[in-house]
C-alpha cells in the first residue's frame, strides 16, 4: 500500500511539474501576475509530493518490504537501520528517488524564500526548473520505478553491494547530489534571464549563493567520496581519475570557475555573457555526471545499470537540455547588455585568468574521459587513458593557476598594482624558496620535483595568510586596531582566504603522499615482522569476528616504533557478505598526526600465512582536512550573504565595507 | 587600451591557454593511451613484446599458481587462446579463477604477460564489459554472465 500511495504521489508530482512547466512562461508573456504566481505554490506542492513519494521508498526500505523489487534487490533485514536507509540511493531507481526529491527541495526553497526576487525571474525560472523535475520524473516512471511489486514476496532480501555498506556512504552520494541538483538551480536562472533578455548584477547576487552552496557540497563529497575509495577499496589510493571521479570532479570545475566569475558580475557587472555560459555548462556536467555514471556507459565502481531504454532516454534528456540551453545562448546571449571596463592587471583580470585555467582544466578531464567511449563508438578500439594522461593535462594547467591565485586577491578591481601584490607576497615566496632548499636538503631519494610542490603549497598557504595580514594591516597597526579590522572584515574575505588556504593544504597533502609515501607487500606467517617508515609490525594471527551481516576474519597486528616503543595494535579484516557470497577487504588505520599507516589483508594461506599490503601514507590526512578548510570558507563566504542581500543596511555598515575591500 | 584591445587580449590569451591546453593532451595521449586485447588479438595483431596493453579474459580454472614472495601466475583465456600472466603482489578481493579479469602490463619475449595491475569484478556475476565483449566474440559468451552485470570494477596497482 505504502509503495502504491508513493507511486502515485509521484505521478501527482510530475502532473505539478508539467504545469508548472507551462504557465508561469505564459503568464509572463503577458505580465499575468496570477499565472505567475502559479509557479510558487506548484513548486510547493511538487515538494510535497515528492518527499511524500521519497518518504514511501523510505519506509519500504526501513520496514524491509521485500514485496518491493527495489528493496528487494538492494536490502537485507540484517543490515542495520542506517545501511537499510542508505540503500535507498545505493542502487540507480533509489538514487535518482533522491535526485528529484533535492531537485524539487531546491524549487520549494526558492518558490518560499525568493520574495524579493524579480516577478518575471521567479517565474522563468522556476518553470525550468519545473522541466528538469518533469524530465525526471517522467524518467523514473517510466524506466526506473523504485515502486515496482514481485508477486510473490521473497522472504529475505538480496542485500545492498557490501563495498557500499559503510558510513562512508551514508553522507557521500547525497552531498554529491546537493551540490549536482544546486548547479540546477543557477541553470534554471541563467535560461531565465536568456528567456527575458535581460541579466545584470543583482542576477549574479541572488544566484552566487547557490552556486556557493552546491560548490560546498560538491567540494565535501568530492572529498568524502575520495576518502571512502581510499579506506574502503583497500590499496590506499585517493584518487584513481575514475570516470565517476571524473564526473564528480567536472562540474566541480566549472562550478568553481562559475563561482568565481559570478564576483566579478556582482562586484563590476562584467562577464555578463560568460557567466551564463558557465552557468548552463556546471549543470550540463552536473546532468553528464549523474548520467553517464548511472548509465553503465562507463564500466565503474558505480554504474547501476545497463539498460538500452534507459540509456536512450537519459541521452535524449541530455541532448534536449544541454543542446536546448547551449542553442538558447547562441541566439539570446547577444541581447545581453555588455558590462564594465578593466584592465588586464586587475581583480577582474586574475578572475578571468583562474576562469580560463579552470576551463582547460575542465575540458582535459572532460576528453579524458569521454574519449575512450567515443573511440570504442567510432573505430571499435577499446582503450584506457590512465592516470598519466591527467597528470600531464591537468597538473600542467593547475600549476600557473596555482601560482597566479595569491595575487587574485592582492589586486585592486578594475586596474591592480602588481608591482605592489608582489612586493607583498614576496614573504610567501621566500617561505617557498626556504621550503623548497630544506626540502632537497632532507630528501633522499624522492622525485625531483616534489620540493617544488611543497615549495607551492606554501605559497598558496602564506598567500592567503598574507591576503589577511594585509587587510587588516597586522603588525603595522597596534594589535586592538587589527583585531577590530579582523573583526569588520566582510566575511567573504574570509573565505576567500579560507578557501585558498585549503587548497595549499591538500596540494600538500597530495605532493607528500605521492612522493614520500611508501609500501611494503609481504607474506606473514604468525609472529612475522614487516618495516615501514619508523614503525615496525608484528602479526600476531588471525581470529574471526561475527558481525550483523558479515563475518569478519580478522588479523591482529602490535605496532612499535624501530626502535621498540609500542604503540598499538592494528586489525585489518576480510569481510564476507554470505547474502552475496561477496568479500571486502576492511583495512585497518592508524592515525599518527596526520600521517596514517595503512594495512590491508590479502587471501588467508592454507598454511596460517597471510598476505599483507602496508603503506605508510605521510601527510594524507592534509588532503581532506584541506577540502574541509575549503568548505568552511565557502560556508563563511556564504554568510555573508546577509550583508549583501535582503534589507538596506546601515550607511556606515556599507561604508565600512566598501573600505574593507 | 580601448574596448575593442581589451577583448583582444582577453580572447588571444584564452585561445593561448586552450591552445596549450590542447598540446599538453595531444602529447599526453601519445604516451599514456592503452590498448584493450584479448588472448586472440594478442595473437592475432602480432602486439611487439614491451608494448604496453590490458589484457582482459577469463582467469582459466586451474591455472593459478602462488609462488614465493606473493608471486602469481594464472593463464588468462578467451575460450581460444590462452596467455600465461604473472604477477607480483596482493589480487583484488574477488579474484577468482573461471571469472573475468582485466591486467594491465608488458608481454616479455617469452610471451608471458608481466602484469603490474589486476583489475578484477566486485561481484560474484560481474564481467567487465571488455571482457564481455571478448567472449561474445569469441562465441564463448554465456547468458547467465550478464544478468547482475556492471557492478565495481576494483583494482590493485602495484
Amino acid at each position: 500500500m505504502i509503495a502504491e500511495l508513493g507511486h502515485y504521489a509521484l505521478m501527482l508530482a510530475l502532473g505539478l511539474a508539467l504545469i508548472q512547466s507551462v504557465m508561469p512562461i505564459v503568464g509572463t508573456r503577458g505580465s499575468d501576475a496570477v499565472l505567475m504566481s502559479m509557479a510558487g505554490s506548484t513548486a510547493l506542492g511538487q515538494f510535497a509530493f515528492v518527499a511524500m513519494a521519497f518518504g514511501a521508498l523510505a519506509v519500504c526500505y526501513a520496514t524491509s518490504d521485500f514485496s518491493v523489487l527495489n528493496v528487494f534487490e538492494n536490502s537485507n533485514s540484517a543490515m542495520p537501520l542506517m545501511y537499510r536507509l542508505t540503500s535507498i540511493w545505493g542502487n540507480h531507481e533509489g538514487s535518482m528517488m533522491l535526485w528529484v526529491f533535492i531537485l524539487t527541495l531546491f524549487g520549494a526553497l526558492v518558490a518560499g524564500f525568493g520574495n524579493n526576487l524579480p516577478a518575471k525571474l521567479k517565474a522563468n525560472a522556476l518553470a525550468v526548473q519545473a522541466w528538469i523535475a518533469a524530465a525526471f520524473d517522467l524518467f523514473i516512471l517510466t524506466t526506473s520505478n523504485p515502486f515496482l511489486r514481485i508477486a510473490d514476496a521473497p522472504f529475505e532480501g538480496r542485500d545492498l553491494n557490501p563495498i557500499l555498506q559503510d558510513p562512508g556512504l551514508a553522507f557521500h552520494p547525497p552531498l554529491l547530489y546537493l551540490g549536482y541538483v544546486g548547479f540546477s538551480i543557477a541553470f534554471s536562472f541563467a535560461i531565465a534571464a536568456l528567456l527575458e533578455g535581460r541579466v545584470d548584477a543583482a542576477w549574479a547576487r541572488w544566484v552566487r549563493p547557490w552556486v556557493l552552496g552546491a560548490w560546498m557540497c560538491l567540494t565535501l563529497g568530492i572529498a568524502g567520496g575520495s576518502y571512502w575509495a581510499y579506506y574502503e577499496l583497500g590499496w590506499g589510493g585517493f584518487w584513481f581519475w575514475d570516470p565517476v571521479e571524473n564526473a564528480s570532479l567536472m562540474p566541480w570545475l566549472a562550478g568553481t570557475a562559475l563561482l568565481h566569475s559570478a564576483v566579478v558580475m556582482e562586484k563590476r557587472g562584467a562577464l555578463r555573457v560568460w557567466t551564463i555560459l558557465l552557468a548552463i555548462l556546471a549543470f550540463s556536467l552536473s546532468l553528464i555526471g549523474t548520467f553517464l555514471v548511472r548509465s553503465g556507459v562507463l564500466t565503474s565502481v558505480h554504474a547501476f545499470a545497463t539498460d538500452p531504454t534507459r540509456g536512450v532516454f537519459i541521452l535524449g534528456i541530455l541532448v534536449v537540455f544541454i543542446g536546448g540551453a547551449l542553442a538558447l545562448y547562441a541566439w539570446r546571449a547577444p541581447l545581453l547588455k555588455q558590462g564594465g571596463l578593466f584592465a588586464p592587471i586587475s581583480r577582474e583580470g586574475a578572475l578571468v585568468v583562474n576562469n580560463l585555467f579552470l576551463t582547460c582544466a575542465c575540458v582535459t578531464v572532460f576528453v579524458g574521459t569521454l574519449y575512450p567511449i567515443a573511440l570504442e563508438a567510432v573505430t571499435g578500439d577499446k582503450i584506457s587513458v590512465g592516470p598519466p594522461f591527467f597528470n600531464w593535462t591537468f597538473g600542467p594547467l593547475f600549476l600557473p593557476l596555482l601560482l597566479a591565485m595569491p595575487f587574485g586577491p592582492l589586486l585592486g578591481w578594475k586596474r591592480g598594482d602588481l608591482l605592489g601584490a608582489t612586493q607583498r607576497l614576496l614573504i610567501a615566496a621566500m617561505l617557498a624558496a626556504v621550503a623548497i632548499a630544506a626540502g632537497y636538503a632532507l630528501q633522499h631519494g624522492g622525485p625531483v620535483l616534489a620540493p617544488f610542490g611543497v615549495g607551492l603549497a606554501i605559497f598558496v598557504m602564506a598567500g592567503a595568510i598574507i591576503d589577511i595580514a594585509e587587510r587588516t594591516m597586522i603588525l603595522r597597526i597596534p594589535l586592538s586596531a587589527a583585531l577590530r579590522r579582523a573583526a569588520g572584515l566582510p566575511r567573504s574575505a574570509w573565505g576567500t582566504a579560507f578557501a585558498h588556504f585549503g587548497i595549499g593544504v591538500t596540494l600538500m597533502g597530495i605532493v607528500a603522499v605521492t612522493a614520500w609515501g611508501s609500501e611494503r607487500i609481504a607474506e606473514l606467517k604468525p609472529g612475522g615482522t614487516i618495516d615501514v617508515a619508523h614503525y615496525r609490525l608484528t602479526f600476531d594471527g588471525l581470529f574471526s569476528r561475527p558481525g550483523p551481516n558479515y563475518r569478519d576474519l580478522v588479523g591482529h597486528f602490535t605496532v612499535r616504533r624501530t626502535s621498540g616503543d609500542l604503540i598499538g595494535a592494528m586489525e585489518p579484516s576480510r569481510r564476507t557478505f554470505p547474502a552475496r557470497r561477496m568479500a571486502t577487504t576492511e583495512a585497518a588505520l592508524m592515525t599518527r598526526g596526520v600521517s596514517q599507516l595503512y594495512l590491508s589483508l590479502g587471501d588467508p594461506t592454507p598454511d596460517d600465512s597471510v598476505a599483507v599490503r602496508l603503506y605508510f601514507k605521510p601527510q594524507v590526512l592534509m588532503i581532506w582536512l584541506g577540502a574541509l578548510i575549503m568548505f568552511v570558507g565557502g560556508a563563511l563566504s556564504l554568510s555573508d550573504r546577509r550583508l549583501r542581500v535582503g534589507a538596506p543596511r546601515p550607511a556606515k555598515a556599507q561604508a565600512a565595507l566598501r573600505a574593507a575591500e | 587600451m580601448t574596448r575593442k584591445q581589451r577583448r583582444l587580449v582577453l580572447i588571444g590569451g584564452g585561445l593561448g591557454v586552450l591552445a596549450i591546453a590542447v598540446g599538453l593532451m595531444l602529447n599526453a595521449f601519445r604516451e599514456s593511451i592503452v590498448f584493450f586485447n584479448s588472448p586472440s588479438d594478442v595473437a592475432d595483431k602480432h602486439i611487439a613484446a614491451g608494448t604496453r596493453i590490458r589484457l582482459g579474459g577469463l582467469v582459466k580454472s586451474g591455472s593459478l599458481v602462488r609462488g614465493d614472495n606473493l608471486k602469481i601466475r594464472f593463464g588468462v583465456t578467451d575460450g581460444n587462446r590462452e596467455i600465461t600472466v604473472a604477477y607480483q603482489g596482493v589480487l583484488p578481493d574477488l579474484f577468482r579463477e573461471g571469472q573475468g579479469v582485466v591486467a594491465e602490463g608488458v608481454l616479455d619475449g617469452a610471451g608471458v604477460f608481466n602484469a603490474d595491475t589486476i583489475l578484477a569484478k566486485h561481484d560474484e556475476s560481474y564481467m567487465p564489459k571488455e571482457v564481455a565483449d571478448v567472449l561474445k566474440k569469441s562465441g564463448h559468451w554465456k547468458d547467465d554472465y550478464a544478468q547482475r552485470a556492471a557492478m565495481p570494477v576494483a583494482g590493485a596497482g602495484k
